[in-house]
């Protein structure tokens, strides 16, 4: 892309995490997902005269518990202000959000770019998050060319979360959306179900000649629902501003959708009609104070941070950054490998750490299930490393232990091992009995191997392994083997 | 500070409200008016004074996390104007 070097892309961030609460951020109605249309919009959220908003305390804390894991500043007082607008799935014809004063403030991301030796480290900073309520939704089928309003939407809890243009590809957008999506997850105040509209992105993108300082005019690229469309979205809206300016175009400021299906992005309205939003204090709400003692409660309630929890497992088990990354993927994965550890010995854990991202992340991405649908829990799979560690079972004996304990035909590992008499022959006279067997049995290889074919060799080991159906270690039978052959 | 009839135009247009012809005069010296109310508040030295939100100088309360509103689509419906399938029907929107 010879093109694109000459030029500097520049990506800001807006996401907007719906809140895992219960009851809505200014009514009490439910924000269960999937209900028929309009039985969970109350008077408040359909905007019927006289009624006022009440905020939700949990939407709070969890914007509280955002502002601690992103090390940002928690507002001690902030101001719910009125977005206005008009449009049908708006019943006030303003949403209430914050402006001037956000809850949250400042505060940092850093996200993982790059595989292997390309791997690299860097911070994103945050601008603000504020607490916003949701809009309805506007269903655009033909109703006798009307156009359909269901508001069990509206009045939903966001956060939205806003960045500095501080990222340079559309790599780095994305590792960032996916380090935000498992953090939001991570400290339990979003579900993070991008389908469903839990987790979604807007994304700012503009260019400017390399060594330029001051920032292209950007187009915002809105509701991005997955990390592929994003990439797809972002490299799009790259290339076609680049070429519009090498062809003595200009950007006008606008926003954009995507187009999964011609991966395209197009304009959706441009800056001429832009809206003036005329923000102002929202009447009815009054400042929202968080006193210290609220923060210091919710500090105590959370849970050890991905960055903490990463350092932690590189200097307590040894393992590599790159594997302590992984691992602490998700806080699912993280609890899993802390409790097979538990059961497996803290000496085992690269072992532990290989099997959870090898072949269990294999076999859960075969048959699409999660790691908390594993049907091999931490502590049987933690059972099963403490054999191979304990020089009990083999790897590819383990395997087959694995798939036992995967479909179900035992309890645990000790337990399988013991029923199908898997434990490996570590007694050499009873190896060297097999062995003797084997030779006897492979003249022809025993002659091939003297007359210097070493995968003669490699073809005696193999049967003497057959012999022990695998029970032996491999390496002792070939030690044993090379001394029986006078090698 | 002074409104030009422009100006009035596009506030109304923001608003969505419909001026009469010959109307923007009369508001545009209407809303002038106000602005001189502004300027005579904002010559009033506030230094040291911490701006307020709002007119009551008390901190929002909270409500609990708890689903507290039943169904009550029926109702709300009867008094639309046009309803199907459970949503409300408005004139076409495209965007």
């Amino acid at each position: 892309m010879a093109l694109v070097d000459n030029w500097e892309v520049v990506i800001g961030l807006e996401t907007h995490a719906q809140l895992a609460t219960k009851s809505k951020i200014f009514s009490g109605a439910s924000t269960a997902f999937g209900a028929a249309p309009n039985t969970q919009a109350c008077a408040v959220d359909i905007a019927l005269p006289g009624v006022l908003p009440v905020l939700n305390g949990k939407a709070v804390e969890c914007a509280i518990r955002f502002g601690l894991a992103v090390g940002a500043l928690i507002a001690p007082r902030s101001i719910f202000a009125r977005k206005n607008y008009f449009y049908p799935d708006l019943p006030k014809a303003y949403q209430i959000s914050q402006y001037e004063l956000p809850v949250v403030q400042g505060g940092s991301l850093t996200i993982r770019v790059g595989q292997g030796e390309d791997l690299s480290e860097k911070t994103v900073r945050l601008t603000r998050a504020h607490l916003e309520e949701d809009a309805g939704k506007s269903l655009h089928e033909d109703f006798h060319g009307k156009t359909g309003i269901d508001l069990n939407r509206a009045g939903t809890p966001l956060l939205e979360i806003v960045t500095e243009p501080d990222m340079r590809s559309s790599d780095e957008a994305v590792a960032y959306a996916r380090a935000l999506h498992a953090l939001v997850r991570w400290i339990d105040i979003c579900d993070g179900n991008m389908q469903e509209g839990s987790f979604r992105c807007d994304a700012n993108v503009s260019v400017r000649r390399r060594g330029e300082s001051k920032l292209g005019t950007r187009r915002e690229i809105k509701n991005l629902n997955s990390f592929r469309f994003m990439q797809q979205a972002i490299d799009f809206e790259v290339r076609w501003q680049i070429e519009r300016i090498e062809d003595g175009g200009t950007i006008e400021q606008a926003t954009v959708l995507f187009d999964p299906d011609s991966g395209e992005t197009r304009a959706m309205r441009s800056k001429e009609d832009a809206h003036d939003y005329r923000y102002f204090p929202d009447p009815d709400l009054l400042p929202l104070d968080i006193a210290p003692a609220w923060i210091e409660r919710v500090k105590g309630e959370m849970p050890e941070l991905p960055g903490a929890m990463k350092a932690r497992f590189e200097r307590d088990y040894g393992l590599s950054a790159y594997d302590a990354t992984t691992l602490t993927g998700s806080l699912e994965i993280a609890r899993y490998f802390e409790a097979m550890l538990a059961a497996a010995g803290r000496t085992a854990a690269k072992t532990c750490a290989n099997w959870v991202m090898g072949d269990l992340a294999a076999r859960l991405n075969r048959e699409d299930k999660d790691i908390s649908e594993s049907p091999v829990s931490a502590a049987q799979l933690g059972g099963l490393i403490a054999r191979i560690a304990d020089g009990t079972i083999s790897n590819s004996i383990a395997r087959k232990v694995f798939d036992a304990l995967w479909n179900g035909e035992g309890e645990s590992a000790d337990q399988i091992i013991e029923a199908e008499g898997l434990k490996q022959i570590s007694d050499s006279g009873a190896i060297e009995k097999i062995i003797d067997e084997v030779l006897a049995a492979n003249a022809r290889s025993v002659e091939e191997f003297r007359a210097g074919k070493e995968k003669a060799f490699n073809a005696l080991v193999g049967q003497a392994m057959k012999a022990t159906k695998g029970k032996a270690n491999p390496q002792q039978v070939g030690e044993l083997l090379r001394k029986k052959l006078g090698a | 500070m002074s409104l030009t009839n422009e100006q009035v135009h596009r506030i109304a247009h923001l608003a969505r409200i419909e001026l009469a012809p010959g109307e923007d005069e009369r508001i545009r010296d209407q809303l002038n008016g106000i602005f001189g109310l502004i300027e005579q508040m904002q010559a009033v030295d506030t230094a040291g004074v911490e701006p307020m939100s709002h007119a009551v100088d008390l901190s929002q309360r909270l409500r609990e996390d708890r689903v507290s509103e039943s169904d009550l689509r029926g109702r709300f419906q009867a008094i639309a104007p046009d309803v199907e399938a459970g949503l409300y029907l408005v004139p076409k929107v495209i965007e």
